[in-house]
């Protein structure tokens, strides 16, 4: 269900830049996703089947670029992996950490033809 | 011939647009909103009603109920004498920003200082789709469990306050604490928490209190 909406917006965007690049036809999609973006690629991949039906981007190959969550601790600078429930800092076990990286979710590029 | 065309397009690109249109809408008429999310059965409705009684004499409130069908909810806040507007969703676990421009007509905003958003239940989508609110809030609550900020760490990371509710059951529940405050803490830190009950009251004042401040910076500034 809630991969629906995403798929909508990825075609939209996907046809707005194949019409103006003048393609044939979409071969291929880059997307990005960070692991806290809550995105299951077979859904994503089973939406795209049914919508991208029928336009410039039918069949195009989705690829998706995984970006694992990474931690930065306040307190010591520590940069570190999420590891399950661990939140805190492996190296000073504080709590005041941000995360930097693992919430992105776009289009990269499009391949077309 | 194939050629790769650069996009770098954030996929919610849209939504996060028309968030921004519908704020610069409840900016227009200074109408402080307020977007409630929780999971289904973790109090919100009990929790806003409790909320719009204690503060309907201070302000001029209306609400905005998403479900998935029904009207109960908005029912209930028209019963409790605030305006409402139900949107249902037909089917979609959340509210967008499409949802909630499509019903800000239906609301007199020149005449609403505070709009309460009632989202629909869900801890996972109603985090990707901001609607433009000042205040996003989260409601957990003890009978779901302490897992819940490890488990849904999007909804924890968006959001100004946590309240957790149903604290009159803590005595019924292996509910721990620290471990909660923790997964919080991590997620989204220095995040304002307010354990209550929206049944018994406990615990009700600081979250009202809070929450005017908010309210009144905002309207008075």
């Amino acid at each position: 269900m809630h991969e629906l909406p995403f798929v909508e917006s990825i075609l939209k965007i996907t046809l707005e830049h194949a019409e103006k690049a003048n393609a044939q036809r979409v071969i291929a999609l880059d997307l990005v996703v960070g692991q806290m973006a809550s995105i299951v690629d077979d859904s994503v991949q089973f939406y795209w089947d049914i919508l991208s039906k029928d336009t410039l981007a039918e069949g195009a190959e989705l690829r998706f670029k995984r970006i694992p969550a990474v931690y930065r601790c306040w307190d010591c600078g520590h940069e570190y992996q999420l590891d399950g429930e661990h939140l805190e800092c492996p190296q000073c076990g504080s709590l005041r950490v941000q995360l930097i990286r693992g919430d992105e979710f776009r289009l990269e590029s499009i391949d077309i033809e | 011939m194939t050629t790769t065309v650069p996009v770098v397009e954030n996929i919610l690109g849209a939504n996060e647009r028309l968030a921004q249109t519908n704020r610069a809408r409840l900016d227009e008429t200074r109408t402080f909103t307020v977007n409630f999310m929780a999971s289904p059965g973790a109090g919100k409705t009990s929790l806003i009603l409790r909320t719009v009684a204690a503060l309907k004499d201070r302000y001029r409130l209306a609400g905005v109920d998403g479900d998935v069908a029904t009207t109960i909810d908005a029912d209930r806040m028209a019963a409790a004498g605030i305006p409402a507007v139900q949107i249902n969703t037909g089917g979609s676990c959340h509210l967008d920003a499409v949802m909630l421009q499509g019903a800000l007509p239906q609301i007199a905003l020149e005449d609403t200082d505070v709009l309460v958003i009632e989202n629909v239940g869900n801890l996972i989508c109603p985090a990707n789709f901001p609607l433009g609110a000042h205040l996003n809030i989260l409601i957990a609550s003890v009978p779901e469990g302490a897992d819940k900020p490890y488990k849904y760490p999007n909804m924890y990371r968006g959001v100004q306050a946590v309240i957790l509710n149903k604290t009159d059951l803590l005595p019924y529940f292996d509910f721990d604490m620290d471990y909660f405050r923790r997964g919080v803490e991590a997620l989204n830190p220095g995040l304002a928490f307010f354990p209550l009950s929206a049944k018994t009251g406990e615990g009700f004042d600081a979250w009202l209190s809070w929450l005017t401040s908010q309210a009144d910076a905002y309207l008075t500034p």
